[in-house]
């Protein structure tokens, strides 16, 4: 059990790492630019100015 | 994308993780036995090939869309995260990764522990030390290559890239028998989030049904914008009042 819990806990540090909210907001974007593809938008702007929003927010919260 | 520019990415990405294995195994072997931290090192690379041979098949069997999506999603969660640390570390926001600290750190512990051997190995803690440092380090190596590999369909040229790298930073580590120190990691790091994060926003954008302006040549704004947004951030937050950011 203390394995398979610090090995959890190596590939959450891994991909999610120090700001959770980071992992959360791609996850949202994406499901966001896929609801307006099958709504005929072709959204490829959303995941960049996701990436700026995301970066900013995130660096601001660790200069805090 | 060229199959240089794969090669170029995973092994940069690969000479990161594989300095920071070099620091525990030389640790292991400096602090406790050689011999023990090579058979620890043998082990783990056994283990990490059985993981490559089980997962790296049923990777291309995966749909290519749904490939793209998952990965590029986490290749961009991954990305901003190294982004995000190598702009706090160039603002002085954060320590900078310090190779020499941690080697001490960890040949400190490694002396400190007791001594012992099981079966053929002479040194019990020598032997794990490297085997579970090769190994985690090794797992990341494993994942940066068989997403870049499986997304691109070059597979090969993504185990060449990462065998580079691991040879070239064992070959550094042999020579000089020290901790690699001079790596400058913060700007590899740099380098390494910025490609992640746009391949990641490139594949996952295409994962989602994204049809890119002007095709696989978008990439070729996307490395430079986000280059730029990582560049850009690094004196803004050097200069910006704690006050005035907090807001």
């Amino acid at each position: 059990m203390k394995h398979l819990r610090s090995f959890a806990r190596f590939w959450y540090d891994f991909v999610v790492g120090d700001d959770w909210r980071v992992a959360a907001g791609v996850v949202v974007a994406l499901a966001a630019t896929w609801a307006l593809v099958h709504l005929g938008v072709n959204a490829w702007w959303l995941p960049p100015l996701a990436v700026i929003a995301l970066l900013g927010l995130s660096l601001r919260r660790a200069r805090r | 994308m060229s199959a240089w520019v794969l090669f170029g990415t995973v092994f940069l990405a690969c000479m990161v993780e594989a300095v920071e294995a070099l620091t525990i195994i030389l640790a292991a072997g400096t602090g406790r036995h050689w011999g023990s931290a090579v058979q620890g090192t043998l082990a783990s690379v056994v283990a990490l090939a059985a993981t490559v041979a089980a997962l790296g098949p049923a990777v291309d069997r995966v749909p290519l869309g749904t490939l793209r999506l998952v990965v590029g999603t986490l290749l961009l969660i991954f990305g901003l995260q190294w982004l995000r640390k190598a702009v706090l570390r160039a603002a002085g926001l954060k320590a900078l990764h310090d190779e020499d600290a941690a080697y001490a750190k960890e040949l400190a512990a490694a002396r400190a522990a007791a001594t012992g051997g099981r079966w053929a190995v002479r040194d019990w803690y020598a032997f794990t030390l490297s085997f579970k440092g090769v190994f985690l380090e090794g797992l990341e190596v494993v994942f940066i290559v068989l997403t870049f590999g499986a997304s691109q369909h070059d597979l090969p040229m993504a185990v060449l890239g990462a065998t580079a790298a691991v040879l070239a930073v064992a070959g550094l580590g042999l020579a000089v028998r020290a901790p690699l120190a001079r790596v400058p990691e913060n700007t590899m790091k740099f380098a390494v989030g910025t490609m992640l994060t746009s391949f990641g926003v490139f594949w996952s954008a295409e994962g989602a049904g994204v049809h890119w302006p002007g095709s696989d040549a978008a990439l070729l704004v996307l490395v430079p914008a986000v280059a730029v947004l990582g560049l850009g951030c690094v004196p803004l937050l050097r200069t910006a009042p704690r006050e005035e950011l907090a807001r």
